[in-house]
């Protein structure tokens, strides 16, 4: 990141690759709906957990902040998009409208986890935060008496899927004769807004804004002697890490037609900040492919344990959902034992832990 | 000197840990234009002063004026606002951050580039952009470190860290440097070269208040110096009467002996 280079634009530097990518991401929805449109979902899931990691990443990777309770911002905007847009209330607003409002609601939220914790770090944070996202889960749970708000643990319904006019996210229709499904709709949608979290990231780190996050990471100290406010920074941290999370709800919200208190466990937490750490924190292409390896990896488990051991033993002899937990930590282990700077770092994490280690 | 306007005066400032009394109701006056020294034993409460003075620590009593307002206790970011920036007994760069990028952190507080410039690069960002990477590389040149611009902080020498440490407290537009012991650790000629680095700054129009535990270097620096002991002030004067000054000798070097 020497920053007073000249140099091309990034695009220009690296426009064979880029091509590459688009012609690639072009193609996913229809190859994986070769195998039936449960694939496309699966492919939603994680480019939908590319953009929270990534919205994750700007809290952990680049502030330093540990954040524990990262879903609670995503319930926020999941109960958001749910409420407002659905028969519960029998409110139907229309997506742009919900979805900032959603990004705005999380961001409220995430200043207020974020201003009484700002004089904790590392391991305290993390159980401050820990603690608020399960407060926001039992309050999804809970919040059906004396008024229903919102549902209780049965959840919310037939929320209204993303719709521009007559044009609805949820049908098969076909543009300029290509057919699409639902979630192949969805697919392109959810590809521009990681587009555009990955734009947000790139653009936060080397700026004014990304040199303090980085400063106060490096040594919070000198970073208020140089004039830093770092109250002020950190919440800032916190408050776009939480709009992203606020986004990515409504949008989940919507592909799924159905929100309960279930899907915003603190399990789901645990896996987008493993998704960042194992990928490499604060550089995006690492944390791109750990979200994309945590969503695809239990998938293709759950697909093909079962004709393995089919095979193997004549029988299931194990639930390939026990399985899945327990190749889930084993990775966990085996990446921090063998790749302590996760799977793909930038090179300077890289440097910073070789460096201590020696 | 003594014509010159006062820019920062301290007032009765007391600061205790526990029963320790680390500050005793400390005065001081310090003009601009001049370079003051801090000085005396380990633990006699010249770092304490330093971080009550940029708002690390909150004292319990007295205060602040600094070129006549009254300085906020406990606001670091504040007191580097208003214009005081410092440097770190035991250095404290931004290790992993090249050289420039530490300097560059210090223009944070004059400019003013939020989420939205950052996001858009429109215009006016990318100016101030540009704007810091060139204000960080005329201060790199002029404390003499250019070369090693894109070098981690980390990978610098001891001597180039106390001079980038410089750069970057100076990147804030200061009215009053302090540094806290700049020459620890430093051998004869790196003493030297930052004696005459500090005489360039304090020429260029930035007032300084030098803790440091080099007598020769302190004596030949400033133009007035002031001795805690104790967490109290004990002398103050010109370098050569507070050379000779019997509390200043008993500090030193402990009780009478005869």
């Amino acid at each position: 990141m020497n920053l007073p280079r000249k140099k091309f634009p990034f695009w220009q530097q690296h426009w064979l690759g880029l091509l590459l990518l688009a012609t690639a991401l072009l193609a996913v929805p229809f190859v994986a709906a070769l195998g039936g449109q449960a694939w496309v979902r699966i492919a939603n899931f994680a480019i939908l957990y590319v953009f929270l990691a990534l919205g994750l990443n700007i809290v952990v990777g680049y502030a330093g902040l540990l954040d524990l309770g990262y879903v609670a911002f995503y319930a926020v905007g999941a109960y958001a998009y749910a409420l407002l847009a659905s028969p519960h209330f029998g409110i139907h607003l229309p997506f742009w409208v919900i979805l900032p409002f959603g990004a705005a609601l999380a961001c409220l939220f995430g200043v207020l986890l974020g201003a009484p914790t700002l004089k904790l770090r590392g391991d305290y944070l993390a159980i401050v935060t820990l603690g608020f996202g399960e407060i926001i889960r039992i309050f999804m749970n809970n919040l059906n008496a004396p008024i229903n708000v919102t549902n209780g643990a049965q959840g919310i319904t037939l929320i209204d899927p993303i719709r521009i006019g007559d044009f609805s996210f949820s049908q098969t229709s076909t543009i300029l004769g290509v057919t699409l499904s639902g979630p192949q709709k969805y697919y392109f949608l959810l590809v521009a807004l990681a587009i555009l979290v990955i734009v947000v990231n790139m653009r936060l780190q080397d700026s004014r804004i990304g040199r303090a996050w980085q400063a106060i990471r490096e040594d919070e100290v000198a970073a208020k002697a140089c004039g830093i406010n770092t109250r002020n920074i950190k919440l800032l941290a916190f408050a776009m890490g939480a709009s992203f999370g606020g986004i990515a709800g409504g949008v989940f919200a919507a592909m799924q037609g159905f929100v309960s208190p279930e899907s915003f466990s603190l399990m789901e937490s645990i896996t987008i900040l493993a998704m960042v750490v194992l990928g490499g924190m604060g550089h995006i292409p690492g944390v791109i492919l750990g979200a994309v390896l945590l969503t695809a990896l239990p998938e293709a488990l759950r697909y093909g344990i079962e004709p393995i051991q089919q095979a193997a033993f004549g029988r299931m002899i194990i639930d390939p959902e026990s399985l899945r937990m327990l190749v889930f930590g084993l990775a966990l282990v085996l990446v921090m034992r063998f790749r302590p700077a996760g799977l793909w770092p930038s090179s300077l994490r890289r440097r910073e832990l070789a460096e201590a280690t020696d | 000197m003594s014509q010159q306007p006062v820019l920062l005066e301290a007032h009765e400032v007391a600061k205790h840990f526990g029963g320790v009394k680390a500050l005793h109701d400390v005065s001081l006056t310090i003009r601009r234009g001049e370079i003051y020294g801090l000085i005396g034993p380990n633990g006699a409460g010249k770092t304490t002063f330093f971080n009550c003075l940029t708002g690390l620590y909150k004292h319990e009593s007295g205060h602040f004026v600094f070129d006549g307002v009254k300085l906020e206790a406990d606001a670091p970011h504040k007191a580097a606002e208003v214009g005081i920036a410092r440097t770190f007994q035991n250095i404290r760069l931004f290790g992993n951050m090249t050289a420039i990028e530490n300097v560059m952190v210090g223009r944070h507080l004059r400019t003013h580039a939020g989420v939205f410039g950052a996001v858009t690069r429109n215009s006016a960002t990318r100016a101030e952009e540009a704007a810091i990477a060139r204000r960080a590389d005329e201060l790199l040149h002029y404390v003499g470190i250019q070369e090693r611009a894109h070098d981690y902080a980390r990978h610098l020498s001891y001597g180039d860290q106390r001079r980038l440490e410089i750069a970057r407290a100076l990147a804030t537009e200061p009215k009053l440097l302090a540094l806290d012991e700049p020459a620890a650790g430093m051998n004869g000629t790196e003493t030297e070269a930052l004696r005459l680095l500090v005489e360039g700054i304090c020429r260029d129009g930035v007032t300084i208040l030098l803790i440091e535990h080099d007598v020769k270097l302190v004596m030949g620096l400033c133009g007035r110096v002031a001795v805690l002991d104790y967490g109290e002030k004990i002398c103050e004067d010109v370098p050569s009467v507070v050379q000779r000054d019997p509390r200043v000798i008993e500090a030193y070097l402990g009780g009478s002996v005869a």
